[in-house]
């Protein structure tokens, strides 16, 4: 029959450490479980860099075609996890009072950010490796410093998560699901993701070079098919982006 | 002295032109069982959630164990249920429960209390295909299993069948035997009457009565039967002996207060049978919270 349970008190919480690494191990199998997030974050771009590279559909403007394409979905990838996939699914978690049933247990605010920082960022990483294996296999040969493009994919991750925690703190959850998938895609046209920026008239270009997509595309192509060492300009962008964005969503970001 | 579990003086809360808490106070003592029984809108959700953090008082003051109840040492001490909700859909039933255990110190073991809570079917199965009263067991469940001082349960039976209502008591009786204080809010009356050391009645957003359910319903039984409404009562009140009471209500139903014997059984029927009506359900009965609450509001509890 049932089990006896001793439910005198002993109250405690969990060292912090624990608290977030649970925490972001559920985050983590939510994300992996997730199919229209698995579309979005897996799918999707390995499909446009293996479509685009073996048929010519699309000009890249001369040159290696999977040169072009392997760093513009790498922040593709960046993109789909740290804001549309995040701010999908932090507006949910509003809705349906998980971030208030969460804030009743001793993990914080703070550790619960942290958390999905931390599965933000281990996503992110299979997606790397996913992306990279395969653009080995299609023939790609990166350069640069893997030292700088890891420091262009942490700002762009911190960018991107500010705008889709903005967006997710200040809309309802449907409109969130349909603004982040809106912006995914107007970004992934307009951000130099598969299309060149040249290809775009030369009066929008300069707007468009200051979004945060072709930043993190531009700098990882800068590094990782030319070879620069460290794109200052389009860090500074991303800087700006993450500091811009994940100040305004501390201030406006509701739980409830 | 230890601070009581929870402490309201004066309590306001207001939604826009709407209040829902109108200085509300209470006491809830440690290692007890208390209920706020009152109708739906009474302001019982908006004061334990005041209690639990998430809403800031209007104006009054709450005490939680002694300490302001949105006190970060509070969460560890601290067990809550939710009215509804609060788990990812996706997420799996045992899968939750060892999630919020890890938060914890000393948790509770997730399988044995999933056991113990009729879930052990259940595991692998997702929140959302959970049926309503295995969602709210889910939520018991999280709500004890860091062996919290004190629980909040806000309507912990809504949408239970009547097994699983009965496993909730019976779990609820077992936290008061352990120590553990417990704040739940119901509007069934059987509940409180039968879990709860202490009942806090409250409507429009303040308390109209509190005691035991034993000192609210009185040792006082009661007579009550159904008929054609509209009946005139004074003759009735003539026949009877000083010190009882009759009233209609609702409209149809009659109840009948005094020393409840044969010979008041007898003076009722025979004034029915003058009145040439049928008296319908005649019953003989304790007054329940229900009928205090009544009195008191002059609205029905449910």
């Amino acid at each position: 029959m049932s089990a006896t349970l001793d439910f005198t008190p002993a109250p405690g919480a969990a060292p912090f450490p624990r608290m977030v690494l649970a925490q972001a191990g559920a985050e983590i199998r939510a994300m992996l479980r997730n199919g229209e997030q698995l579309l979005l974050t897996m799918i999707i771009p390995v499909l446009l860099l293996v479509g685009f590279s073996v048929a010519p559909l699309i000009d890249v403007g001369g040159g290696d075609r999977v040169a072009f394409l392997a760093p513009g979905v790498l922040a593709l990838a960046v993109m789909s996890t740290a804001f549309t996939g995040q701010a999908i699914a932090t507006g949910f978690e509003r809705r349906y009072g998980v971030l208030r049933r969460l804030g009743a247990t001793p993990l914080s605010r703070g550790g619960l950010m942290l958390a999905k920082t931390a599965a933000v960022i281990a996503v992110e990483a299979i997606q790397v490796v996913v992306i990279v294996v395969v653009a080995l296999a299609l023939g790609w040969q990166p350069h640069g410093s893997p030292f700088a493009a890891a420091l262009l994919v942490l700002l762009g991750t911190a960018a991107f998560s500010g705008l889709g925690l903005l967006m997710a703190g200040l809309l309802r959850a449907e409109a969130t699901l349909a603004a982040a998938n809106l912006v995914y895609l107007l970004l992934l046209a307009a951000g130099g993701v598969v299309f060149p920026l040249a290809k775009f008239p030369a009066s929008v270009r300069p707007v468009l070079e200051l979004l945060p997509i072709s930043a993190l595309t531009g700098g990882l192509r800068a590094v990782l098919s030319g070879g620069a060492a460290l794109p200052l300009g389009a860090l500074a962008v991303l800087a700006v982006w993450a500091l811009a964005s994940l100040g305004l969503a501390a201030r406006t970001f509701r739980w409830e | 002295m230890e601070s009581p579990a929870v402490e309201i003086a004066d309590l306001v809360k207001r939604y826009g032109g709407t209040t829902a808490v109108d200085g509300l106070s209470m006491l809830a003592a440690r290692g007890a069982v208390t209920a706020v029984l009152g109708p739906n809108g009474a302001g019982k959700t908006s004061t334990v959630e005041i209690c639990e953090g998430f809403r800031k008082a209007d104006a009054g003051t709450v005490r939680v164990l002694g300490s302001a109840p949105d006190a970060a040492a509070l969460r560890p001490r601290v067990g809550v249920m939710l009215q509804s909700g609060g788990v990812p859909p996706a997420m799996r039933c045992a899968e939750w429960l060892r999630l919020v255990a890890r938060f914890y110190a000393r948790p509770l073991d997730p399988g044995a209390l999933l056991e113990r809570l009729g879930l052990s079917d259940h595991v692998r199965t997702p929140y959302r295909r959970l049926s309503g009263g295995q969602q709210q067991r889910l939520s018991l469940a999280a709500a004890v299993i860091g062996r919290p001082e004190l629980v909040f349960l806000d309507e912990p039976t809504a949408g239970l069948d009547p097994q699983a209502r009965h496993a909730c008591w019976e779990l609820v009786g077992e936290l008061r035997a352990a120590g553990v204080s417990v704040v739940l809010t119901t509007h069934h009356m059987d509940e409180a009457e039968r879990l709860a050391d202490k009942v806090v009645i409250i409507d429009r957003g303040r308390v109209v009565a509190e005691g035991s359910p034993a000192t609210l319903t009185g040792a006082e039984r009661q007579l009550r039967f159904r008929a054609r409404p509209g009946l005139g009562l004074e003759e009735l009140l003539n026949a009877l002996p000083a010190g009882s009471a009759a009233k209609e209500s609702p409209a149809g139903h009659y109840i009948i207060e005094g020393q409840v014997d044969p010979e008041l059984l007898a003076t009722v029927t025979a004034w029915c049978a003058a009145e040439g009506v049928t008296a319908d359900d005649l019953r003989i009965e304790r007054r329940t919270l229900e009928d205090v609450f009544l009195e008191l509001t002059g609205r029905e509890l449910r």
